[in-house]
């Protein structure tokens, strides 16, 4: 594995999105992505300039293409399933071209595609400015539960390891000559997973022991609070506001 | 005499499930010593060391630390003066950022801000990293984690370091670097290891535990040359090597 998400999604920079503390950040990001979903379907125009908005958003991070696009793929499966919506949708059709589809499949495939992309846009602009350590202190900061906190901060740190244990012991696997290729070879790697599994329950364990040893009372220290000045958050909050203008606009306006 | 750092009378623990691990265990410790605690697999050496920090409490007997006796309502202040440095660094590196590991420890004993900054600088430098503060664990080299590792404790500002095999998995230019680290920290150092050689270049004294009990107490050079004794507890010089 070894590209584990959260170690390399943030990409270095000096835009001003890079360094706005990380909660006003996850404020703005989350308001903007709530009211861009309470957009009505119809308003198809609205979604667009949304959409626009998010890409400026994205754009100004002046992070490169080759590091955007990968990260945007994540997309895929939604667009995928966006462009067989009008195919399989009932109701009253309308001729497309050559093919006949289904209005309201039409009318959602198209909010879909562009609500799904303005997200993705939106929280990539979010991920390549913010360091995984920041997130941590931003969901801190935001009074998340300590357990919740910790448990995302451990992946974050733990994924690459674990990735590494399951390479090795695919590595293993392959070199007593096994090759997974029918049903059969299920139950071996079922083990491999549960092996994997206790591993990773016992270096919790020793984790948990570590902590302990060095004072650990059951609730994380906060070492540096997050502190946003009033422009800062104008920088964040002003797509969100824009968005939920857009969304009571939309509504009152039919 | 001075007191001990660490005092343990008579250190009798049964795992729950019945397999009996310490049988009476004696040991002092003092101020400024290098001992290296040294015995076969299964000997009982960590359920020792989880005795020093209060992670489990003897059935019989008692430990303390520079007089404070291991007990409950002084936990947190036996956690500080006893720095226990695990074997597997990934285990002890559990933050996003060395830095924040390192701050872990002393922001547990209530220091923030520019004192805690202070502190942590301090345990980096103290082990020759600390250009490496603001890296992620996962990204630096086994050699390199161990030594933070080592911060994250000193960071405390123990009375007495704690190391479990400090020299496995190094290579050899890792393993003598961190023997000169090691010997430049002013503090009492009590060194759970295989290595035997490494034991001989660090500690002046060595302790054998072998089957629950101490078997051999005294100057490194004569513990390691005394064959019956070593012989008798399955410890082996590498071969080539002589005292």
């Amino acid at each position: 594995m070894g590209s584990g998400p959260g170690a390399h999604l943030h990409v270095e920079g000096t835009s001003r999105l890079h360094t706005v503390p990380a909660h006003a950040k996850l404020v703005g990001l989350l308001l903007f992505v709530l009211a861009v979903v309470s957009v009505p379907n119809e308003a198809a125009l609205v979604l667009a300039a949304l959409l626009a908005v998010a890409v400026a958003v994205l754009l100004s991070t002046r992070v490169a293409a080759r590091h955007l696009l990968p990260r945007l793929a994540v997309e895929t499966p939604f667009a995928v399933f966006a462009v067989v919506l009008p195919f399989v949708a009932v109701g009253p059709r309308v001729q497309l071209g050559p093919v006949s589809v289904s209005e309201a499949g039409l009318t959602a495939a198209v909010a879909l595609l562009l609500k799904g992309t303005t997200g993705v846009v939106a929280a990539v602009a979010f991920a390549v400015t913010t360091r995984p350590r920041d997130l941590v202190r931003a969901l801190q900061h935001l009074r998340v539960p300590d357990p919740l906190v910790l448990i995302a901060s451990f992946m974050v740190r733990y994924v690459d390891v674990i990735g590494g244990q399951l390479r090795r012991m695919r590595v293993a696997r392959a070199s007593r000559g096994f090759d997974a290729r029918s049903v059969r070879s299920w139950p071996v790697l079922a083990a491999g997973m549960g092996a994997l599994f206790i591993r990773s329950y016992e270096r919790g364990e020793r984790v948990h022991l570590a902590m302990v040893s060095r004072g650990w009372s059951g609730r994380l220290p906060v070492t540096s609070p997050l502190a946003a000045r009033p422009t800062e958050w104008l920088v964040v909050l002003g797509p969100a506001l824009a968005a939920v203008a857009a969304s009571v606009g939309a509504r009152m306006v039919p | 005499m001075t007191t001990p750092v660490l005092e343990l009378r008579g250190v009798a623990y049964a795992y729950p499930g019945g397999h009996q691990a310490l049988f009476g265990v004696d040991l002092h410790v003092h101020p400024g010593e290098r001992v290296a605690l040294l015995g076969p697999n299964g000997a009982g050496k960590t359920t020792l060391v989880l005795h020093l920090n209060g992670v489990l409490s003897p059935g019989h007997g008692t430990v303390a630390v520079s007089g404070l006796p291991v007990s409950d309502e002084h936990l947190l202040e036996i956690r500080r003066r006893v720095g226990i440095v695990f074997q597997d660094p990934d285990d002890q590196l559990f933050m996003p950022t060395v830095r924040d590991d390192v701050a872990f420890g002393p922001a547990n004993l209530g220091l923030r801000g520019a004192e805690l900054d202070a502190r942590v600088v301090e345990a980096l430098e103290a082990v020759g990293v600390a250009d490496l503060a603001d890296r992620a664990p996962h990204h630096l080299s086994f050699g390199q984690r161990r030594r933070v590792a080592i911060a994250t404790v000193l960071a405390m500002r123990p009375q007495i370091l704690v190391l479990d095999e400090p020299s496995s998995n190094l290579d050899p230019a890792s393993r003598r670097e961190l023997a000169d680290i090691l010997r430049t920290l002013d503090v009492t150092i009590l060194m759970v290891t295989h290595d035997l050689p490494y034991a001989m270049e660090l500690c002046e004294r060595s302790v054998v535990l072998s089957e629950g009990t101490v078997v051999g107490d005294g100057p490194t050079r004569e513990v390691l040359g005394d064959a019956a004794l070593m012989a008798r507890h399955r410890l082996e010089l590498p071969v080539g090597f002589s005292i």
